[in-house]
């Protein structure tokens, strides 16, 4: 039907792809192999070569497994600042972070020879339980965001197309407005009721609510349920005002849920770095501790 | 009206100002005609504060008023008061009503108006042209008599009327001065652009007034404000419709007047006639440019193209001897060429011919490294009678045109471009020819192109990289027409424009089809070709139907759709450059798809039977169209096939590439998208942004459009023909080497490009301070950290050194758009600070595939 003219590009500095790849399979996995590949064969060479049988942290294949891990902690703690660190160059922070997820899990193989199956209550068995914590947390966060983004993206579409958490705000400023302007026929007792939902900060509520998606004392809630016994005790008239603030009150719940739920699910993508990033610096701490003291020891 | 003035001049902008001031400081007996109170009433209109700029800077002022670059409240100061001190005779709140000669009829000199109806009808009226002096009729009925006239109206023009039976009575007015001073009237406000929007809101904000206001809009209603007020900025859309749902106001959608009378308003809706109160009609239907009016006054335009200026004479005299016209009319927006062509306009009324143009200095720097010493005339004459497509230019058009376009001198076997540069200009042969190279690796297959030619025309025309490498053949001359004058050209001089129509699509159509033909084999197909401009969304194939035409795409793009069980599904995307429609030819029968434009394209429309017998007659090129049109079938087949098994997999591929269609991809080039199923929403890619450019970020990763967790965030396209190029004025907008589109350091921060984005990003920003290094932050915590710092931050940082001029520059705000990372190794920084890979930037043809419904699963 028809021929595509004929690409032309000029071949700058620049790698070019056409369709997404994710971190996770980042040119076919191919951190993925490498650390796998690696953990078979120090598996391998940890259970085939003969050692002296005590401290196998001191014969050389403990040194050169301590040595590894040790250069790979610090290497894989780099991801925060080459994640910072615009500087020109063909690097991509996705070939890091997938190189920093494979090798990452490849510690724990490293780290657990390393320990040879010695745990006791030392410093030693502190910084690898650290590392492990790191791990997991890390593990954690894979997990994290390999399924939220799509919950995330999900969250944001309605009838209209997707909109963005500015468009959230503003639409609740919006409904705020048209409830304000419909509150004004109120008595004062509702008036008040509904004030408390119209002074709600929207981003308001503590860490634990966030991540919960929880707010037990919501006021747009409340007023809504507030209002709407009132008008239960009261005849029904045409037209009547507390209808329509009811009517607006439920349209800015859903808003509201429709936001917290995207709160939640940033907060989330973030929440396990808080765990991962302090402790790798505990990690580093114990590590130096523990490099400093099997010199002293053995 | 017993006094002849030896010139009127219309208009005090600076064009006018600086020719009366002339007209005075030469003891002229003259009159200045403005229409408002005051002097220059465009630049008085403009926001408070406004820093208005003096370029292009190598110009020379030559005026009898000063201007230098500041603020717009102190020049129109100096402007006034050196306006009284000359002893200029302004007549204000005098507006022109016409302009006749009450001299004898001209013989031979009649100007034909061509008027265009809406519906594609035209007239046209015959004006016969009468000497001077001119009778110059005003508004208020009064008549001043001038020997000369001098236009300087400038481009803004009057608001266009309503045409609609009543339309004439005192309550039908077209602007509004104080909107609260309206108590108690039903309004209907007409217009739906941003002046109706403000005005209707205005006279709605205080329901104390009690006015009933109505806003009438012809566009059906739409959950998107972008298409039921097309033509208004969003957020101003997005408030009128809240008013509405509120009840502040009421808009009528679909409806428009049908008549008006005393009190009431008969309205038609989709609905039928409605008759309602109404006391006061506000209509906000935009402005007509004054080509009417000018044309009323005998002067000819040198084309029926919406773009053209008037024909005008080395000393600025239109087809109506004794009418002159400079300033932006005449197609000089700029103010000092405006200042420049006052002044010289009265020095070559008072028999002043040897004056020299102010621009000479900079023709002559343009002419400085050719061989062989010419004055600056010689130069244009030897250009224009030896440049086939600049023939029929009048020598100020020459001027004009030179000081757009560079002459250069190539030695022989030097290269003039090479292939896949990024281009837009048109270049001509002055002297000497040159040559096509065919094969990148071969230098020995040239194609020559001779003397008087142009080559590069496909750059101007499609927006993309050059075709081909051009290598001077001999030592020669060549001039490198930019886009704008190249434009400006084809809109000036028909004949140009067909000369250059005609070489691009011999030439697309011998490119496209390879070295074996000659211009000869297709001289017929060349000859029945027909360029064809196709709107946004209008097929130009049609499956099913019978035709047997090729089309070209010449600009634009176009996707190709089949139907699948009664649904459309999108099958490819064709960039410009692309042909399409042979396989009916070549095969035989129906259409087997629709191909519809993304955009609003050109094609070459070619005639079928014409085609065939060039097909016939060369079978290697039958050959390879058999070969290209087999890619396509298996395409076609494997959307096919797949449709059965995943059709819900190719009804989304299908609904995608539309949305990604009505996002602008069909002109882009190089397009940011975010997978949102790997996006975590870090902004790492905003930060990327800010920290390699200045520490401002170019995109916004959340604004923009998603479908189908694909997001197409607020960030430059880099379209084929950038909207933002086209009224740059210090022309500071450009095509990098890589294809991107970027602002250089002469932005003068005038936010016309930021206005004239479709897609809303660019932004208008002074650059903040310089942070702390990252170590620094990392470290001791200086400094705001990565990405561009807070408002807060940069404010109090910013170092003020006390002096205004180092001061205002701080505070400058620039145009800010993304370059795509030009000249920073590893390419756009956003994408490689991607940490999972969540965004990428591609061009639509490399993305739009069918390897992409592959990925997807099915």
């Amino acid at each position: 039907m028809a021929t595509i003219a004929s690409k032309r590009r000029t071949g700058a500095s620049r790698q070019r792809t056409s369709t997404h790849e994710g971190f996770l399979t980042h040119r076919k996995g191919r951190w993925l192999k490498i650390s796998a590949l690696l953990a078979v064969a120090l598996i391998a060479l940890y259970i085939f070569v003969p050692l002296p049988g005590q401290h196998f942290g001191s014969t050389w294949l403990g040194y050169t497994l301590g040595t590894i891990g040790a250069l790979l902690i610090l290497w894989l703690t780099m991801l925060g600042v080459r994640k910072r660190a615009i500087t020109p160059g063909r690097w991509s922070l996705k070939a890091w972070t997938s190189a920093h997820v494979y090798l990452g899990l490849l510690l724990i193989v490293v780290g657990t020879l390393h320990s040879g199956f010695e745990f006791g209550w030392n410093v030693h068995t502190l910084a690898w339980g650290l590392m492990m914590l790191v791990i997991v947390s890390g593990m954690f966060g894979i997990w994290v965001y390999a399924t939220l983004p799509r919950a995330l993206s999900d969250n944001r579409y309605d009838e209209d197309g997707a909109i963005t958490e500015k468009q959230m705000v503003e639409a609740l400023r919006s409904i705020d407005r048209q409830i304000h302007d419909a509150a004004q026929p109120l008595d004062s007792e509702a008036a008040a009721l509904v004030n408390r939902s119209l002074e709600e900060d929207p981003f308001a509520g503590s860490f634990w609510n966030r991540l919960t998606g929880r707010y037990p004392r919501d006021a747009t809630r409340s007023a809504a349920s507030g209002l709407r016994q009132m008008r239960a005790n009261k005849p029904r008239v045409a037209d009547d005002p507390i209808e329509k603030v009811d009517a607006l009150l439920t349209r800015k719940e859903a808003m509201l849920a429709r936001m917290r739920r995207h709160l939640k699910l940033k907060s989330w993508l973030q929440a396990w770095l808080y765990v991962h990033v302090p402790v790798t610096f505990a990690l580093i701490a114990a590590l130096s501790a523990h490099v400093v003291s099997v010199f002293f020891y053995w | 009206m017993s006094e002849v003035y030896k010139v009127a001049i219309i208009g005090s902008g600076p064009a006018g100002m600086s020719a009366a001031s002339r007209a005075a400081a030469r003891k002229l007996d003259h009159v200045l005609l403005e229409k408002s109170g005051h002097l220059s009433d465009t630049i008085f209109k403009y926001q408070k504060g406004k820093h208005v700029m003096a370029t292009p800077s190598q110009l020379i002022l030559r005026s009898d008023q000063d201007f230098d670059a500041g603020k717009k409240e102190d020049i129109l100061d100096k402007w006034t008061a050196r306006t009284a001190d000359l002893g200029v005779n302004v007549k204000y709140n005098a507006e022109v009503k016409s302009i006749r000669g009450t001299g004898p009829a001209i013989e031979g000199s009649v100007q034909k108006i061509v008027t265009r109806a809406r519906d594609g009808s035209s007239t046209t009226t015959e004006v016969q042209r009468f000497a001077p002096p001119y009778a110059i009729e005003l508004t208020s009925g009064e008549t001043v008599m001038a020997e000369n006239v001098v236009l300087a109206i400038g481009t803004q023009g009057n608001p266009n009327l309503m045409r609609c039976p009543g339309s004439d009575l005192p309550h039908v007015t077209y602007q509004l001065d104080d909107p609260y001073a309206i108590l108690d009237e039903h309004i209907i406000v007409v217009g739906t652009g941003d002046a109706g929007i403000e005005n209707a809101r205005g006279l709605a904000e205080d329901s104390a007034q009690g006015n009933v206001v109505t806003v009438l809009n012809r566009a059906p209603k739409s959950t998107n404000v972008r298409e039921s007020f097309p033509t208004a900025k969003e957020p101003n859309a997005k408030a009128l419709v809240e008013d509405d749902a509120i009840g502040k106001l009421a808009i009528r959608y679909e409806t428009e007047t049908k008549a008006v009378e005393p009190g009431w308003i008969t309205l038609a809706t989709r609905d039928g006639e409605e008759r309602i109160r109404c006391d006061r009609i506000i209509a906000r239907i935009g402005s007509a440019p004054p080509r009417g009016f000018v044309e009323g006054c005998g002067i000819e335009f040198a084309s029926a193209d919406r773009l053209a200026f008037p024909t005008l004479s080395p000393s600025f005299e239109s087809t109506a001897p004794g009418i002159f016209v400079i300033g932006a009319l005449a197609g000089y927006p700029l103010i000092k060429h405006c200042m420049n062509q006052g002044y010289d306009v009265i020095e070559f009324i008072s028999g002043n011919t040897d004056l020299k143009p102010a621009d000479e200095p900079l023709l002559e720097a343009k002419f400085a490294d050719l061989p062989g010493r010419k004055s600056v005339n010689e130069w244009l004459e030897l250009l224009r009678g030896n440049i086939a497509i600049l023939d029929g230019m009048t020598a100020l058009q020459m001027r004009e045109f030179m000081l757009d376009s560079d002459a250069r001198f190539y030695k022989k076997g030097e290269t003039i471009f090479e292939k896949n540069a990024p281009g837009s200009s048109l270049f001509a042969i002055a002297d000497g020819s040159v040559h096509v190279r065919i094969d990148p690796n071969d230098s020995s297959k040239v194609v020559p192109i001779p003397k008087g030619s142009i080559f590069g025309e496909v750059g101007l025309i499609s927006g993309r990289r050059r075709g081909a490498t051009i290598v001077a053949a001999e030592d020669c001359i060549c001039v490198e027409i930019s886009r704008n004058a190249a434009l400006k050209l084809q809109s000036q001089v028909p004949t140009a424009k067909r000369a250059i129509e005609r070489i691009s699509t011999e030439r697309q159509l011998l490119q496209m089809f390879g070295s074996g033909l000659s211009s000869d084999d297709v001289r017929e197909v060349v000859d029945t070709a027909k360029i064809m401009q196709v709107r946004a969304g209008e097929p130009v194939i049609t499956e099913g139907a019978d035709d047997k035409d090729v089309f070209v795409i010449r600009v634009g793009s176009m996707i190709v759709e089949k139907d699948i069980g009664g649904k459309p599904v999108f099958l490819s995307y064709l960039p410009a450059g692309s042909y399409v429609g042979e396989m009916a030819l070549i095969d035989g029968g129906q259409r087997t798809a629709t191909v519809r434009a993304a955009i609003k394209s050109e094609v070459i429309r070619i005639d079928g039977e014409a085609f065939r017998r060039v097909l016939d007659a060369k079978p290697a090129l039958l050959e390879r169209a058999r070969n290209d049109m087999e890619g396509r079938r298996r395409t076609n087949a494997f959307i096919e096939s797949k449709k059965d098994g995943f059709s819900g997999v190719v009804d989304l591929y299908s609904e995608q590439a539309k949305f990604l269609v009505a996002q602008g991809l069909g002109e882009a080039t190089d397009v940011l998208l975010i997978d949102e199923r790997l996006c975590v929403g870090c902004d790492n890619c905003e930060k990327a942004c800010a920290d390699s450019h200045d520490g401002l970020s170019r995109l916004d990763r959340e604004a923009g459009k998603s479908f189908a967790h694909l997001h197409v965030p607020t960030s430059c396209r880099h379209c084929e023909h950038p909207h933002c190029m086209a009224d740059c004025p210090p022309n500071a907008i450009h095509r990098g080497p890589d294809g991107e589109v970027f602002i250089n350091d002469t932005c003068i921060g005038c936010g016309n490009c930021q206005r004239n984005c479709p897609y809303g990003v660019i932004r208008m920003d002074k650059v903040p301070p310089k942070k702390p290094s990252l170590l620094n932050w990392l470290l001791f915590g200086n400094g705001p950290g990565p990405g561009e710092p807070p408002y807060k931050w940069s404010k109090k940082n910013t170092k003020y050194t006390g002096d205004p001029q180092v001061d205002e520059a701080l505070d400058r705000k620039k145009a800010i758009k993304c370059d795509m990372c030009a000249g920073i190794e590893g390419g756009p920084s956003c994408v490689r600070a991607c940490p999972t890979g969540a965004a990428i930037r591609v061009s639509p043809d490399e993305f739009l595939t069918v390897a992409r419904l592959e990925n997807e699963g099915a």
